[in-house]
């Protein structure tokens, strides 16, 4: 069990990363990340809805007809959503209202539906929740990234307002990092979401590519021993697994 | 072993480098109107954004594990300094350029493949992210007529921010032609020629559309590029402006300020035809140039940027391949123009 949990986790922060390798959630994710904390606030958002809707569905994933599990699954995920747009307007009204539309719009985020489909459905209970929180969790600290870059290049500071989510304590956390800094306003427009965005999927592809190389190189320097399957011919043009 | 030669024999230097180099000549002379009229700044602005580009460039072909000689003599990444560096104002600080290279020379030419891959001009790239991101620091053009600032106080302005006797930017500079003509408030645009501010500096700008025009014609002599993209663009602006000033003279800019007081030439001769971000056919050529004469209008009329050539360019760059899959020359021998995509025969 232990095992699959492992890979479950690693699937979901690197392997099949929702933001970096999916490729979904591309709405929110390049739209209100113009700053860790409205970064941070959606991420927890999505984070809790994802895992909630793992759950709830994997739960009724016997009682549900084939033919109707979408809407089924998109009423239990609008639920989610709309408890937590509640609790965001009574714990962090200002947050609430800075993300606006895009708290509602959880509901279509293809994240939920697809991991609510393509996996809650059809595993049991523990494994959908580990893999709602490795997704979501995955999903968050792409946002967060993405925000801290942004805010930096646009406003050479970081964790600005951050009161918001964390109370009046944390207002004191704003690093000013570059003083007279002007604002380089593309970083913080969406257009400059879509290159920092590709930059990461880029850095993570260029890190793929080293480990794979390396490991490679091992394979190369070890001796072929008995047992693995496809060593038996000497020149391939492939890699043979 | 004998050399099999056979016609046509063609000597002209067509090497990328050989066509590059005769643009870089061709805009000396509105780089020495511009250092005429506005100050010493355009030339430290040149010299900040050949030697970043160039530093940018070497750096992107050295991760790209390329040839570094042959990648940095075929001179196209000076162009694109060149251009970026005449686009800006002659006084923006230095890290303008510095970032408007990057930005070009990385993200607008060698994550898309390096030269003869950008579907966008790079130098135009850069200027518009320049202009969206730093509109303050963008729109502050030297005022021609002001007594100039001196190469050192020009120095001080470009790294410090502020001239020696404390003259800051706000002191030298000021709105372009472009600008007074748009935002003149309730007073028609013949009002606005009739004062003081606009006369002064118009014939700045007149001498500088000018001299990039004599740049143009000696390339299209030196037939580094065809007429087509740079005259249709041209007359597409003309007839369109012309059609809306005879309507109504009081809204409308009149066709020759159109072509005169902004950077009309320089986007007609050297921005619109760069080989590798237009249209290849001849008659997409002809589109193309219409395309951006017609966006530079609508931009400059009614969109919220007193000039439009960077926006304009890159918007028919996005058409461009468009363009030329529909404007496909007919094969000799073949009946009909081929429309469309090419099928699989």
């Amino acid at each position: 069990m232990s095992a699959d949990n492992a890979k479950l986790i690693k699937q979901g922060l690197w392997d099949n990363n929702p933001a970096l390798v999916q490729l979904l959630g591309l709405c929110p994710l390049l739209a209100v990340t113009n700053s860790v904390v409205n970064a941070l606030g959606l991420g927890i958002a999505t984070l809790i809805v994802l895992t909630g809707s793992n759950l709830a569905i994997s739960l009724f994933r016997n009682l549900v007809p084939e033919s109707v599990r979408l809407p089924i699954f998109v009423m239990i995920i609008a639920a989610l959503v709309t408890a937590i747009e509640l609790l965001m307007q009574a714990l962090t009204y200002d947050l609430y209202l800075i993300l606006g539309i895009f708290i509602p719009l959880i509901v279509t985020n293809c994240i939920i539906m697809g991991r609510a489909d393509a996996f809650a459905s059809r595993n049991p209970v523990r494994a959908s929740l580990v893999d709602g929180l490795a997704m979501s969790i995955g999903f968050l600290i792409v946002l967060v990234l993405l925000g801290a870059i942004r805010e930096l290049l646009g406003t050479g500071a970081l964790f600005a307002n951050m009161q918001l989510l964390f109370g009046e304590a944390a207002r004191d956390w704003h690093w000013v990092i570059a003083v007279d800094y002007p604002q380089f306003l593309f970083a913080i427009l969406p257009p400059g979401a879509f290159v920092a965005l590709g930059l990461l999927i880029a850095l993570k592809n260029v890190i793929d590519a080293r480990i794979e190389a390396k490991r490679k190189a091992l394979e190369c320097a070890l001796p072929p021993h008995k047992g693995v399957k496809g060593n038996k011919r000497v020149r391939v043009t492939g890699h043979i697994s | 072993m004998p050399l099999r030669l056979s016609s046509p024999h063609v000597s002209r230097n067509n090497s990328t480098a050989g066509v590059m180099q005769k643009v870089v000549l061709a805009m000396l002379p509105g780089v020495a109107v511009l250092t005429w009229l506005f100050g010493w700044g355009t030339l430290i602005q040149i010299l900040l954004c050949v030697s970043s580009g160039l530093l940018f460039e070497a750096a992107a072909v050295r991760l790209r594990k390329q040839s570094l000689s042959f990648f940095l003599s075929d001179y196209s990444a000076v162009v694109t300094a060149l251009l970026l560096a005449v686009a800006i104002p002659p006084t923006a600080p230095y890290w303008i350029a510095i970032v408007g290279m990057l930005v070009s020379i990385l993200f607008g030419k060698q994550a898309y493949g390096g030269l003869g891959n950008n579907p966008f001009n790079p130098a135009m790239v850069a200027y518009a992210l320049l202009l969206v991101s730093f509109p303050v620091q963008m729109t502050n053009w030297v005022l021609p007529n002001e007594t100039l600032a001196s190469f050192p106080e020009t120095l001080s302005l470009i790294f410090g921010g502020a001239t020696a006797s404390g003259l800051g930017i706000d002191g030298l500079t000021g709105a372009t032609p472009l600008d007074l003509l748009r935002n003149r408030g309730a007073v028609t645009t013949s009002e606005v020629w009739s004062g003081t501010a606009l006369n002064s500096i118009a014939a700045a700008y007149q001498y500088l559309a000018g001299a990039w025009l004599v740049g143009g014609l000696a390339l299209l002599y030196l037939k580094v590029f065809t007429w087509h993209t740079p005259i249709s663009m041209i007359l597409s602006l003309l007839v369109i402006s012309a059609l809306f000033y005879g309507y109504d003279p009081d809204n409308f800019l009149d066709p020759i300020s159109h072509l005169t007081l902004g950077a009309t030439m320089l986007g007609a001769f050297f921005i619109a035809t760069d080989p590798v971000s237009s249209a290849t056919s001849t008659r997409g050529k002809l589109v193309f140039g219409a395309g951006i004469g017609l966006l530079v209008f609508v931009i400059r009329t009614w969109g919220n940027y007193p000039d439009a050539i960077a926006f304009a360019v890159l918007l028919m760059n996005l058409c461009a391949p468009l363009i030329d899959q529909y404007t496909q020359p007919r094969t000799y021998g073949h009946k009909g123009i081929r429309k469309g995509p090419r099928d699989e025969e």
